[in-house]
């Protein structure tokens, strides 16, 4: 069990106390509105145990690398894969006995899944006609949120004639148009070329600050996560392993996953005074903040430098010997992966690649300003 | 299915030709060509010979006689009704095997399937048992409603759709299989119920899957012989289709027979032909 405290906007912060299975519900008074969940999925030897909640209003995140259930928590809230413990409160009332077609909820799927069959109006005018809304109210309607996305001009369009960017828009307009308490969108520019993507995740973001309900977006792309979410909450193998703003993620991540996805290497150890001993190395961090105890250190693979000797310098400096695994060039940099005394990531440019002769198997010094790191505590 | 799913080839199914992948006549090793070709004649040649040896001098008077007409009237309304029956009830069971889970699913669809490998005469014999006026059903809608089957034009339609269900079953449930269950899912978050998300979402998306289905059991239907037969007998304008006037043309009118078959072929051809333009476009034929 995972405590998931909210620290995205004022008010939205909350703690989660999982355990028993279904609380008493909240009727009415503070802390009903939004959406407050357990989601317990079991799937063979997988398990899937996450608590979630979220103000109205607030959009956040679920970021994991494939596999980490995510999805399967998604479709846990959408009424697509039963709840086998737990519970699901939207705004006070328990949706885990319904089925989907009776939550409140919208979903934007992965590859949209437009009914090719209909076009982009009637795709967005199905949820209505199916509240039993009149064809003509529910097309009229259907029409304002084309217009909304920006998509008026082809209402009469079958999704196969849409560009990807296109048929994100009818995906979403079609899960806003039943008015949904809660939105939930399964990688939504993972479909995208990497231009469209720009523009949808600004797009997209536009829409989700006008949306009054909760919002909950499933990605692995931690800067889709950065820029559409209030608040993050990082899943590793069915669990929550970390959560908080994408601020505080970025600066202080609590998993190696999390460090790889914001770039930092991350090491946890015991801290004394200005110096961290790595765990399970003979490696030891010199640091700036002055700490006691267990602690994560982080530092930006661009703060590495490398030199074919060992440097000298000052106090503050933190050398270790390292061996090159491999390189990689990413644009105009080189990113070099260490192994060694303390294995990690570091950038350097092609000239100074080229200057040390940086090739799989060198041996190297590797070197790091104490003010380059962040070390804070591990609990 | 094609016109499936937008931008998703790979989940699309559909097995296509490889570009390329033909190679010249010329080039196919002698032991597949022989009996291919051999293959090729087999099946062709009596077609042939029904055209050769037609009386087309006589065709004019022959096909001029009520009887023809009345028996054609009757193979296409029977087929098609039995086509009808099959939709009706056919759908549905194919949705129920390919999408829902239940105890003996598999024993159900090989029980479905039986019809398909039942010689029509024993499949008939069990419609007499099941369905005949002393049968185990039979008897029950002869008390009570006073309906009897057996030697009825309705008869006929029952046994047409007896042995054409099974095509049509195995037609649709193969395309609810290949079609993407998710789409089911979109429309239950949209807050359709699943026989709403069935009628407006997954029908039309099987639609060509039904359609071939349907074409295939309506030939089945206007071809069926055996278990008509053995069911509702051979009564000129009641229960005498095509086949069966064929089949008793030919002992005493041969060149009658022939006319009528000629009339059949063209039919089921022409039938065929328009349905697979219409229908089958998109599945790949």
């Amino acid at each position: 069990m995972t405590d998931v405290s909210g620290a995205g906007r004022p008010g939205a912060d909350r703690t989660v106390t999982g355990g028993s299975g279904t609380g008493a519900t909240g009727t009415g008074g503070e802390g009903t509105g939004g959406l407050e969940a357990r989601l317990v999925v079991r799937r063979g030897d997988f398990l899937l145990d996450v608590a979630l909640s979220a103000a109205p209003g607030e959009v956040v995140a679920l970021l994991g690398p494939n596999g980490a259930g995510k999805t399967t928590a998604l479709r846990a809230l959408a009424g697509l894969a039963p709840l086998d413990e737990g519970h699901l409160r939207l705004d006070g009332a328990e949706l885990a006995p319904l089925p989907a077609e009776r939550r409140p909820v919208g979903v934007v799927f992965q590859d949209y899944l437009l009914f090719p069959h209909l076009s982009a109006l009637d795709n967005v005018a199905f949820g209505l006609r199916c509240r039993n809304m009149s064809r003509r109210a529910a097309r009229d309607e259907a029409a304002r949120w084309l217009e909304r996305v920006g998509l008026a001009a082809h209402a009469g369009a079958r999704p196969h004639r849409l560009s990807g960017g296109q048929a994100q828009r009818v995906a979403l307009a079609r899960a806003l148009a039943t008015r949904p308490r809660l939105l939930l969108l399964d990688e939504p520019l993972a479909a995208l070329d990497a231009r469209t993507r720009l523009e949808m995740r600004s797009a997209l973001r536009g829409h989700l600050d006008d949306f009054e309900a909760v919002a909950v977006l499933v990605t692995h792309d931690p800067l889709d996560a950065m820029v559409l979410a209030d608040r993050l909450v990082v899943v590793e193998d069915g669990r929550v392993v970390q959560t908080g703003t994408p601020d505080l993620i970025a600066r202080r991540p609590r998993t190696d996953y999390v460090a790889r996805l914001v770039g930092l290497n991350l090491y946890r150890g015991k801290a004394t005074g200005h110096l961290v001993r790595v765990d399970g190395r003979e490696a030891a961090v010199t640091v700036t903040e002055e700490l006691t105890g267990e602690v994560f250190v982080a530092f930006p693979p661009s703060a590495v430098t490398l030199h074919g000797e060992r440097p000298v310098g000052t106090g503050a400096r933190n050398v270790w010997r390292c061996r090159v695994a491999g390189i990689e060039s990413h644009g105009d940099r080189i990113r070099a992966d260490l192994t060694g005394e303390l294995p990690m990531a570091a950038d350097l440019t092609t000239v100074s690649a080229a200057q040390l002769r940086l090739t799989p198997g060198a041996e190297v010094w590797a070197a790091v300003e104490a003010g380059q790191t962040h070390a804070y505590p591990a609990r | 299915m094609s016109g499936g799913r937008p931008r998703d080839a790979t989940r699309s199914g559909r097995p296509g030709r490889v570009a390329g992948s033909l190679r010249p006549f010329g080039r196919a090793p002698l032991a597949l060509l022989l009996p291919a070709l051999g293959g090729l004649v087999f099946l062709l040649l009596p077609l042939v010979a029904l055209l050769v040896r037609a009386p087309w001098a006589e065709l004019p008077a022959q096909l001029g006689s009520p009887q023809v007409w009345e028996a054609l009237r009757l193979s296409l309304l029977s087929a098609t009704t039995a086509t009808a029956l099959c939709l009706v009830l056919g759908v549905p069971l194919a949705w129920l095997l390919a999408r829902t889970d239940f105890p003996g699913r598999r024993l159900v669809r090989a029980l479905v399937t039986v019809p398909l490998v039942l010689p029509p005469v024993v499949g008939g014999v069990a419609l007499l048992l099941a369905l005949g006026r002393d049968g185990l059903v039979g008897r029950l809608l002869d008390d009570w409603f006073g309906v009897t089957l057996p030697f009825t034009t309705a008869g006929v339609v029952v046994a047409e759709a007896f042995v054409a269900m099974p095509f049509l079953v195995i037609s649709v449930e193969g395309t609810l299989r290949a079609a993407d269950p998710r789409f089911e899912e979109a429309a239950a978050t949209l807050g359709a119920s699943r026989f709403t998300a069935f009628r407006r979402v997954t029908l039309p998306l099987i639609a060509p899957g039904v359609a071939a289905g349907a074409v295939l059991a309506w030939a089945r239907a206007l071809g069926e012989f055996g278990a008509t037969i053995t069911f509702a007998g051979s009564f000129p304008g009641r229960t005498q289709t095509m086949p069966l006037a064929v089949y008793l043309a030919l002992q005493s009118d041969p060149a009658a027979a022939v006319a009528l078959s000629l009339v059949l072929l063209a039919v089921s051809v022409a039938v065929l032909g328009a349905m697979r333009d219409r229908w089958t476009a998109g599945m790949g034929g």
